[in-house]
């Protein structure tokens, strides 16, 4: 058990340092939480890529739906993998058997959104490439030896680091470019970046699924205190005549 | 109506405790911007107290189920999520308008005699706010709400001899857990909110006693007869103000300071509410980007920043080498806040009227307290650290260097009645 334990901190504690320590450039997510179509795409990617070993514990199925504009019957069927209708997204997998394959349990993502920026989950998901000194024989860019396997492959295809030759202060010198894919997935790589703008809209809905309606409201509400503001200078004004 | 007045008056003191402190109440006639923070902190204590209250009727003070409950309310409750903002929005709010308040009484000398006692109430009421919302910053139980706590409530290890038992009696455990969330909980929904109502009580009963200062810091109330009828104020006055005194250049609180405050009031409501609908994170200094993980004794944060409002005192304390001294040092800079009214030795209470040196020595003084607290989210790389260290000595030169130049200070003549 202490080993077990002393083992899972051991792969934990590089992969935790880095993840908090990343300070490069990140790709800016241009996502928009008012794409239905792009937020049901995002959800369908989610259901059947990340919820088999990330839950989402703090959402619950129905709401996703509803905010979705995706019928109850089609979505139960259709994207509902776990749990019953109108409960949280659990993951498929077990937590202890987990921790045991990946080095610890892989996190719940609800709000991971609101812990990393839609920016880092953006260029993390188009970030890793193949390594085979890596368990999974991936690693990445923006979460140096990351514990989790490439689960997007089949639609990326294998990420490469691609290194040119490029003159360099007067020298020819191999230079890391960018990681592209070999061509063996079922997306394109513009349709794998929409996809993963879109898996990251779904990510930022998740983590706060009120934030249009918040939105919306802060309009009424300020337009309102404005107008209240305006008659109270007024009244003050009219009080006030008198003083000098 | 006046039936009913009568059959109430008869029996408590209600008409006449409205015009003592409402509507018969004599206030300078000069207040300006700096005095509407007093009123926005009272109305910003009414919305922690109702937000809070509801907000506890969905959650659950335990080790298993606080954040997950924090996520009910975001999710599932009707309106939780703006229950919830206007919470947390107000903890800072709250804050920010009580730093400004405070600056307003060292600006304008609030805090001289015969104000000392108006004054404390004042330091108290920071300080039982600071542990509110160090209590309250634990409850969602978040990485950073957990670490946090772990980080300040292990400085008080520092005390020597008996450190180590005094953590444990405070956390009710031996690391931060669920004793210790429980007993934070109790304490931030009931004893101190309770504390806080009491002292703010106190303090107003102290200011409607000695008199509210104002922006001239001269005195409006005049020995009796010494003013001739004409130049009196002429509005009518509780005869508890009157009896001794001749009032000048006052307007009764309401409805002149009523209607005024209102404009404060919809001006801070129109920010707070930007801040709720459109920032409730504020960039993450009101909520931390950390604070949305459950909290995992396993995993520390690779940096640990209190929240912004503790920024200037953390950076005191890490700016000394020594841990028992940082703390010390950190104690200290409250306590010297507590004394300023006898670090002020000059008779003159409004910095308009004061010395060079003094506008410059309070320049600095708020200089160096926004750069400690910018300085307290940073983390302290060796070039971090030499500045807290400026600052905190220039935090501290403040009060040492007032107490030797205000005693024979070379002031400006006062005027005899207020300016415009």
């Amino acid at each position: 058990m202490i080993k077990r334990f002393l083992l899972a901190l051991a792969l934990l504690l590089p992969s935790v340092a880095f993840a908090a320590g990343y300070s490069g450039p990140l790709d800016r997510a241009d996502h928009d939480l008012s794409d239905k179509a792009s937020l049901q795409r995002g959800a369908q990617l989610y259901m059947n890529y990340c919820l088999a070993c990330h839950s989402m514990q703090y959402q619950r199925y129905s709401r996703t739906f509803d905010d979705l504009d995706i019928p109850q019957e089609l979505g139960e069927e259709l994207l509902q993998f776990t749990n019953e209708p109108g409960g949280h997204k659990t993951s498929a997998i077990d937590g202890d058997a987990s921790a045991e394959w990946f080095g610890l349990t892989p996190p719940d993502l609800t709000m991971v959104a609101r812990v990393r920026g839609a920016d880092f989950i953006y260029t993390y998901l188009r970030s890793f490439y193949a390594d085979d000194s890596r368990p999974f024989g991936v690693n990445n860019d923006v979460f140096e030896n990351v514990g989790m396997p490439h689960v997007l492959e089949e639609l990326q295809g294998t990420p490469r680091r691609v290194e040119e030759q490029r003159m360099v202060d007067g020298e020819m010198k191999d230079v890391y470019v960018g990681i592209r894919a070999d061509g063996n997935g079922t997306m394109s790589p513009e349709e794998f970046d929409q996809a993963m703008l879109d898996l990251t809209n779904f990510l930022v809905y998740t983590g706060e699924p009120m934030i249009l309606e918040r939105q919306r409201m802060g309009y009424f509400v300020i337009g309102f205190l404005i107008v209240f503001l305006i008659l109270t200078i007024l009244l003050k004004k009219e009080y006030w005549r008198d003083i000098k | 109506m006046s039936r009913i007045m009568n059959w109430i008056d008869e029996r408590i003191p209600f008409s006449n405790s409205l015009k003592l402190h409402v509507t018969q109440y004599p206030a300078p006639k000069n207040f300006n911007f700096w005095y509407i923070m007093g009123s926005l902190a009272l109305v910003v204590l009414v919305n922690q107290i109702v937000t809070g209250i509801w907000l506890t009727m969905n959650y659950n003070p335990s080790a298993d189920g606080a954040f997950a409950s924090i996520e009910y309310i975001m999710r599932d409750v009707d309106y939780g999520w703006l229950l919830r903002y206007m919470h947390s929005t107000g903890a800072s709010a709250f804050f920010v308008v009580v730093y400004l308040h405070m600056f307003r009484g060292l600006m304008y000398g609030s805090y001289q005699r015969p104000r000392e006692l108006l004054w404390i109430f004042g330091m108290l009421i920071f300080l039982v706010l600071m542990a509110e919302a160090f209590m309250g910053y634990l409850l969602p139980w978040g990485q950073m709400s957990f670490w946090g706590a772990q980080v300040i409530i292990s400085l008080f290890g520092a005390i020597p001899f008996v450190g180590e038992d005094l953590t444990t009696w405070i956390r009710g455990d031996f690391v931060i857990s669920g004793a210790t969330l429980n007993r934070f909980f109790a304490l931030h929904v009931i004893a101190l909110p309770l504390v806080l109502v009491i002292l703010v009580f106190l303090h107003l009963i102290a200011l409607h006693e000695v008199g509210s200062n104002n922006p001239d810091g001269i005195n409006i109330k005049k020995p009796k007869g010494s003013v001739p009828d004409d130049e009196k104020a002429p509005f009518e006055f509780h005869e508890r103000y009157t009896a001794k005194k001749d009032i000048v250049d006052a307007i009764p609180f309401h409805p002149y300071y009523t209607v005024k405050d209102l404009v404060g009031l919809a001006g801070f409501l129109i920010l707070f509410a930007w801040v709720i609908f459109f920032a409730p994170t504020m960039g993450g200094f009101f909520l931390e980007p950390p604070n949305f993980q459950a909290a995992d004794p396993m995993k520390t944060p690779e940096h640990i920043a209190p929240v912004w409002y503790f920024t200037p005192f953390y950076a005191i304390l890490r700016a000394i080498p020594d841990k028992l001294l940082g703390v010390i040092a950190m104690f200290l800079a409250i306590v010297f806040l507590f004394l300023m009214p006898w670090w002020d030795r000059c008779k003159v209470r409004s910095v308009r009227y004061r010395s060079t040196l003094h506008k410059v020595n309070l320049t600095v003084f708020v200089i160096s307290f926004i750069a400690l607290g910018y300085l307290g989210v940073k983390p302290a790389t060796d070039v971090y650290t030499i500045m807290a260290r400026i600052f905190t000595f220039l935090y501290f030169a403040f009060f040492i260097v007032m107490w030797f130049y205000s005693k024979n200070e070379r002031t400006k003549p006062l005027p005899e009645r207020v300016t415009k």
